[in-house]
């Protein structure tokens, strides 16, 4: 018998209950203090950086700890080590970071390592517009490290659902075993609002699940492809073993194709099986409407307006917000494109979950992109145009 | 070739191993090649362990990638194989989040000094309480014997065919520049001399650095027409010098030149978590909890409480102080 997750209430020292106005960026460090992160190693970068600021202040109260690591590379490695070390662990970075940060992400998914990752996103590519917002790394959350694995990623649309996400995230990666990644952005890591905070004893914290039986029956690694292995801490005496290396249960090197088979099936299957317990999706007026806008973050507050208005000139206009991008809600999408006259799909980029939407639909209806080369949010009025033209 | 007569079965030869606590016997053979010096310093190692009395469930091993890399895989403590040039960031968080750990880094020349370069000085500018050994074979032995940073000026390697034209890292300088408080060095024939060197590190606080030249037989010694392992020996035996203390500018390696070797660095200062909990101490003050305190200052905190004593800042101030006389 697999032993589940524990869920606890958290930890009161790290939860600064009440009212604030705060930013994204700082109710997200407030999100992970409540889910009970005390590690986070981090690397400056803006628009990001004002995370790893406020876990700084709030460390030495509530006894945590943060190291500015040298690179972003660094920093991903230093949350391995940590989580090992038996810490909940975080850190936060921007486009040019997350791609440094790609290589040990890998390592993280393969050693089945629990963590988070926030990465507020920027214009790019390159060092593009550090102080202009984006959504062009949407696709690289979900390919950016070689090989076949899977990831969770989860997209807020303001301050408090940073605070909120940051907490559904460490549960998540402590169910799951595997890195999970809060794909905020530019204009909600700044965006001061009204964030609350609830009282500890209303917060759900999902435990690390710590191997319970003898010590020589530990094993890091079961590739059931539904459930992960419990987790053991450096230093308990279970002289566990852990390689990027594909391995076998006991985390020994197998380098076999049909170990290779097994791992890889195994750190796909252990998502897309559970899809309908990881992705969480926000819908309104979605039966009868003949076009559906599909968005994510920040978008989603802007593609309102444009919904409110396509609905006064008498369309038939539903919502669908991704709160959970990766995992992709894929069946939702299939069984509303035969439903539908078209989708439309305004992001912050050139249009990249566009393509997961438009791979779902296999034609059945129209999808539009509503895209944008990073920098600003859209002006409504494009996202209407899109509305009527679905519509048709 | 005579065929190995073994009397006893193999479970039992590997169970009876001297090494069969130190290792993880279900995994050998190791890859390492007849004459290669890793398994020396994996040796010496153990013999260290057993030495400084620590408790085996408290030490951790990491490496990366390469020969050495493979270290974490043999050694029956908590061991992570990490990624190319990363050991010193994993084993930092690692350290950070459990203190009571000794960790311990295993990587080669490349990996350590090449890839991992920024990490290591940064590692070492921090005091961070790591023991590093650095097996430095001068070449990339897992890929096909490729210049590393430390490959001597002229020597042959594969990506330079026609001889090194770069100037070679020297380690001890590295590490002493970078702020590391104990530096060594060694060659794989010294074996008594790594095992108290290690034993000596693992049982000090800060960043400790042991390097230790060894031969890659089948690559290095082979491409520039050194000999095996033996001739390997002979060249430490005539050409390696003691000379502890030795100013580290004065010690790199020419091709086969003289090799300087002994403890050239051993300084206290704060490590990175005292210098964390003590600059907190002073700064909060009474409200700001200790930051990984092991099982016994834990202890020695709670008996110290009983007995009304308070004077746990007082001890801090004292070590960061001890940085004038480094």
């Amino acid at each position: 018998m697999p032993q589940l997750p524990h869920k606890v209430t958290a930890d009161p020292k790290g939860v600064e209950s009440g009212p604030h106005f705060m930013d994204g960026d700082h109710a997200l460090a407030e999100g992970a203090l409540a889910a009970g992160c005390r590690f986070f190693a981090g690397y400056p970068i803006t628009p990001s950086t004002e995370t790893a600021e406020r876990f700084a202040e709030r460390c030495p109260a509530v006894g945590g700890l943060f190291i500015q690591m040298e690179d972003e590379i660094a920093s991903i490695a230093a949350l391995i080590g940590g989580a090992w070390g038996g810490q909940k662990v975080m850190t936060v970075t921007s486009g040019p970071g997350f791609s440094l940060m790609m290589e040990n992400i890998g390592l993280a998914v393969m050693t089945e390592t629990p963590m988070v990752i926030a990465n507020v996103q920027r214009g790019g590519p390159s060092t593009g517009l550090p102080t202009l917002t984006a959504q062009q790394d949407m696709m690289q959350a979900r390919w950016g490290s070689h090989g076949d694995y899977r990831i969770i990623a989860l997209v807020p649309d303001s301050p408090q659902e940073c605070f909120d996400l940051a907490v559904e995230a460490f549960n998540l990666s402590e169910t799951y075993r595997v890195p999970v990644f809060i794909m905020t952005d530019e204009t909600v890591g700044h965006m001061h609002e009204k964030v609350v905070i609830p009282p500890a004893d209303q917060i759900q914290v999902v435990e690390r699940n710590w191997h319970k039986g003898p010590k020589e029956e530990y094993r890091p690694y079961q590739f059931t492809g539904k459930d992960v292995a419990p987790m053991v801490k450096a230093g308990d005496g279970y002289r566990f073993h852990i390689t990027g290396l594909t391995h076998d249960e006991r985390g020994y090197p197998a380098l076999t194709p049909e170990q290779g088979k097994k791992v890889v099936t195994h750190l796909i299957e252990k998502i897309d099986s559970n899809v309908d317990k990881i992705s969480r999706v926000e819908e309104d007026g979605i039966d009868g409407a003949d076009v559906v806008v599909i968005s994510y973050g920040i978008t989603s507050r802007i593609a309102i307006r444009a919904v409110q208005d396509a609905r006064k000139a008498g369309l038939k206009v539903g919502v669908m917000r991704l709160i959970t991008v990766w995992p992709f809600c894929e069946q939702k999408i299939r069984e509303l494109a035969g439903k539908i006259k078209g989708f439309v799909v305004p992001e912050i980029n050139y249009g990249q979950i566009v393509l997961e939407v438009e791979r779902c639909s296999a034609g059945k209806c129209k999808v539009i992109s509503v895209n944008s080369c990073g920098g600003a949010v859209h002006d409504p009025e494009e996202i209407l145009t899109a509305i009527k033209e679905a519509a048709k | 070739m005579n065929d190995v007569v073994r009397t006893i079965d193999d479970a039992t030869f590997r169970k009876q191993n001297p090494m069969a606590e130190f290792l993880r016997m279900e995994r050998m053979p190791h890859i390492w090649c007849p004459g290669c010096g890793i398994g020396s310093v994996v040796t010496s190692f153990a013999e260290a362990v057993k030495e400084s009395g620590l408790d085996m469930d408290k030490i951790a091993v990491v490496s990366g990638i390469g020969c050495t890399g493979r270290v974490a895989g043999y050694v029956k403590f908590d061991s992570l194989h990490t990624t190319h040039g990363r050991a010193i960031p994993v084993a930092t968080g690692l350290k950070l989040a459990n203190p009571e750990l000794k960790v311990v880094v295993f990587s080669g020349d490349g990996d350590l000094t090449s890839i991992g370069g920024n990490h290591f000085i940064h590692a070492a500018r921090r005091n961070m309480d790591l023991l590093v050994i650095c097996v430095n074979n001068f070449t990339y032995g897992m890929t096909g014997g490729q210049m590393t940073p430390t490959t001597p000026t002229t020597a042959n390697a594969s990506t330079t065919p026609y001889g090194n034209y770069e100037y070679p890292f020297s380690l001890p300088f590295l590490a002493d520049a970078a702020g590391a408080s104990y530096v060594a060095r060694w060659t794989s024939l010294n074996a008594r001399n790594i095992t108290d060197s290690i034993a000596e590190a693992l049982t000090r606080k800060g960043f400790s650095f042991i390097e230790v030249i060894t031969p890659c037989t089948t690559l290095y010694q082979r491409r520039n027409r050194l000999g095996d392992g033996l001739d390997a020996m002979q060249y430490y035996h005539d050409d390696a010098d003691i000379e502890h203390g030795a100013d580290t500018r004065n010690v790199g390696i020419d091709y086969q030149g003289k090799i300087k070797v002994g403890k050239f660095v051993d300084r206290q200062k704060p490590t990175y978590l005292e210098a964390v909990n003590t600059h907190y101490a002073n700064v909060i003050g009474d409200d700001y909890e200790l930051y990984g305190k092991t099982p016994p200052e834990k202890k020695a905190e709670e008996d110290a409480k009983k007995a009304g004593i308070d004077d746990l800042s007082e001890a801090d101030s004292t070590t960061c102080d001890s940085e004038d006389d480094a």
